[in-house]
């Protein structure tokens, strides 16, 4: 069998791929992202003419996926885990109208936070929406399971989750390959009503779905990718989820854990499975990479279950990702480590690229905002919200996709005057058109600055729904012509740009100022602002 | 056989190519490998690391546990102490010279250098200026992996075998000027 060497990222594009997919849905997010640009940059993908072009957000990534399994054919859409906040209202409708071509939505968590506001755990979401999850705990299994998910998918007439983690999605590790399979051919679902989410439909689609879970149950007790390992000393019994499976077996080099053990990559969770282990232990000692979920299930809100160890008592820590180390701890094994760090070396947070035109822009807002009180610029997110660090210091917000815009018109709406929304050219089409429809509307007296510098550029230069689109756009939704300026972020317009920018910081309507400069990063310079004058 | 690694730096200092380099090389000597890398936020200046598992056995965890990495690979000085608590006390720290000064409090840089020497297994090599007389700066990193390669039991074939796949596609010339560089370091270590 052949052997590739793949980020956890590339095994479930690649296990998508084998598996005879049609299309791939996503908008970048770390650490999701390498997952579609596998696909963007697979030669087997191009002969087959998968479907893989960035989509504007979630929202609509998810959408468009449910769309191509309407059709027949096997979808898959990928996000961050915050993403699956803005693909929520698609992803949980798309449990109650069923699947007709396979469609596995992949979430990818980032606990601790490496490049994130939060650690939501979306496993929730899979038992929120009653969506079967998968959760694997190594590179072979994320592309085994992605091919038997596509399989699952169409079987049970539903959306499966596919969860990772940072320290999978973004880890290297050979992966053994079973063969491509043939994509679908185009075919409407059986039942023509499935996807009309008429109450009167919605009602018994529903029931269908609470249905499906004893036989969903039932594959998670037999599938194989839960397993449970028989163990002598019954003091004990140990549940891992996902990733925690690596960091226990690391305590136990010869791989024999002398409690019962129950390694648990697929949900729901298998009831007799459970059982087994809480009847034959005295106390369980439970692991997940991510929050206490199946931690809280199994204690109840009163705690009077079994009894139960793990994140919510202090077994290990309430917050961020396992490691080897908080696993030894919690084993009661001794803890290792080396040298202290010194104590002069100091913190290195990241920032702002050397010529970075972000940088040009800061300087320029901070110098029209100098001599009015502080705390007026609501940031978004991107390279741009670095600008929060010394020596910038110049934003006061940075919340979710777009909400720069919207914070920028309540903060207005409560009476501050000027009030500034910062947002990169990639978000804005994300999330913050709809935002700057509102403000139109309400004529809100905000100032917006869309950083055009022609990519998606913290997640690595991906191209932007944006480009060569943002005038228009401003003014197809209102803004007036003579309060959309352009200018070219470089230091040596530095006094022009601060103008500008005070001009507009006055004015009591909705203006839209637009830096636009290429990523320095990038080397294709995607946009320009001469060649913007010129047009 | 079992070789824990951390290689360190700042972003955009080519930790990934190290990792790249000592990837392919595991592979063609049909080690199982696991490497954590850092994408995303961080690789805007900041400090990065990637955990590089190397063993003959199946690798549990793709997280080094603390104290038990068997070398430091550091790009730059001060990010080579900022991985110590991983490092055991019997484990190799190989590092750059040459501060990467993108932060207004870096300590002084005889303080940093002074703190790896009396770590007692170390190797310290100005790269950059090594790098230069080869005339291919932006090898700096491949020398600082050269100077590690006598503490990866990896032979020097494999990893010029794994230079050649990395960097094949920019051309033979950039090819052997990482090859030459890759050389460079062993040899400042094998004499120093």
């Amino acid at each position: 069998m052949k052997k590739l060497l793949l980020l956890g990222d590339e095994a479930i594009a690649k296990g998508a791929l084998d598996a005879g997919l049609s299309g791939i849905y996503a908008y970048p997010g770390t650490p999701s992202t390498e997952i579609t640009e596998y696909v963007q940059n697979s030669k087997q993908a191009k002969e087959d003419n998968v479907r893989s072009e960035w989509s504007v957000n979630e929202k609509t990534a998810m959408e468009t996926a449910l769309g191509m399994s309407y059709a027949g054919k096997r979808a898959m859409v990928c996000m961050k885990h915050v993403g699956m906040n803005v693909a929520a209202d698609g992803f949980i409708n798309s449990a109650v109208t069923g699947a007709n071509g396979g469609l596995i939505v992949t979430a990818a968590d980032d606990h601790s936070m490496h490049s994130s506001q939060n650690e939501q755990d979306s496993r929730f979401y899979g038992k929120f929406a009653f969506i079967p999850t998968f959760e694997p705990s190594d590179h072979q299994e994320a592309y085994d399971m992605t091919r038997y998910g596509f399989d699952m998918s169409e079987k049970y007439k539903i959306p499966v989750l596919m969860r990772i983690t940072t320290r999978l999605a973004h880890s290297r590790a050979a992966v053994e390959l079973s063969g491509p399979k043939a994509q679908n051919e185009k075919k409407l679902p059986g039942n023509m009503h499935q996807f009309i989410l008429l109450p009167s439909i919605a009602r018994t689609q529903y029931v269908d779905l609470l249905d499906k879970q004893a036989g969903l149950e039932e594959e998670s007790e037999t599938s194989g990718f839960n397993k449970y390992f028989e163990g002598e000393d019954k003091s004990k019994g140990i549940i891992v989820c996902g990733l925690a499976y690596n960091y226990l077996m690391e305590n136990y080099p010869d791989r024999k854990v002398p409690y019962p053990l129950l390694k648990i990559s697929q949900y729901p969770l298998p009831r007799k499975m459970i059982e087994k282990i809480t009847e034959e232990c005295d106390e369980i000692l439970v692991m997940e990479e991510g929050m206490p979920m199946v931690e809280e299930m199994l204690k109840g809100f009163l705690g009077k279950g079994p009894n139960i160890r793990g994140r919510l008592d202090g077994t290990l820590p309430r917050v961020g990702e396992l490691n080897p180390n908080s696993v030894a701890v919690a084993l009661g094994m001794e803890d290792t480590i080396g040298q202290d760090v010194p104590d002069f070396v100091a913190g290195r947070p990241p920032q702002l690229c050397v010529g970075c035109p972000h940088i040009d822009s800061y300087n320029a807002l901070n110098a029209a905002l100098a001599g009015l009180a502080p705390g007026r610029v609501f940031a978004d997110i991107g390279c741009y919200t670095l600008g929060s660090f010394e020596p910038y210091d110049a934003i006061n917000s940075c919340v979710d996709m777009g909400a720069s815009i919207t914070m920028a018109i309540g903060a207005a709406d409560a009476g501050m005057f000027p009030a500034v929304a910062v947002i990169g050219d990639s978000t804005f089409t994300h999330s913050g058109i709809t935002g700057l429809l509102d403000a139109v509307n309400t004529q809100s007296p905000i100032t917006v600055l869309i950083l055009d510098n022609g990519i998606t550029a913290m997640t690595g230069c991906q191209l932007s729904g944006a480009t060569g689109k943002i005038e228009d756009i401003c003014l197809g939704l209102g803004v007036e012509e003579a309060h959309v300026r352009l200018l070219n972020p470089l230091g040596k317009h530095h006094e022009k740009n601060m103008e500008i920018m005070k001009e507009e910081l006055a004015y009591k309507g909705v203006s839209v100022v637009i830096p636009r400069r290429a990523c320095v990063v990038d080397t294709r310079k995607l946009v320009s602002y001469k060649d913007s004058v010129k047009r | 056989m079992k070789k824990d690694i951390i290689i360190a730096g700042v972003g955009g200092q080519g930790i990934l190519s190290i990792a790249g380099t000592i990837g392919y090389a595991a592979v063609e000597a049909n080690l199982f490998l696991k490497q954590a890398e850092v994408h995303g936020m961080s690789q805007r200046g900041g400090d990065v690391q990637s955990h590089f598992r190397l063993s003959d056995k199946p690798i549990a965890s793709d997280l080094i546990p603390k104290g038990k990495a068997d070398v430091i690979i550091s790009v730059e000085p001060m990010e080579a102490l900022r991985y110590l608590p991983m490092l055991s006390p019997t484990g190799w720290l190989i590092t750059n010279t040459n501060p990467f000064i993108n932060i207004p409090n870096y300590p002084d840089i005889e303080i940093v250098l002074e703190a790896v020497r009396n770590f007692p297994n170390h190797k310290a090599l100005d790269a950059d200026s090594i790098a230069k007389e080869l005339k291919s700066a932006r090898s700096a990193n491949i020398v600082v992996l050269g100077a590690a390669a006598p503490f990866l039991d990896i032979e020097q074939e494999l990893l010029e075998n794994a230079l050649r796949t990395l960097f094949g596609r920019k051309g033979d010339k950039v090819v052997e000027a990482n090859i030459a560089a890759l050389r460079a370091g062993r040899k400042f270590s094998e004499e120093n």
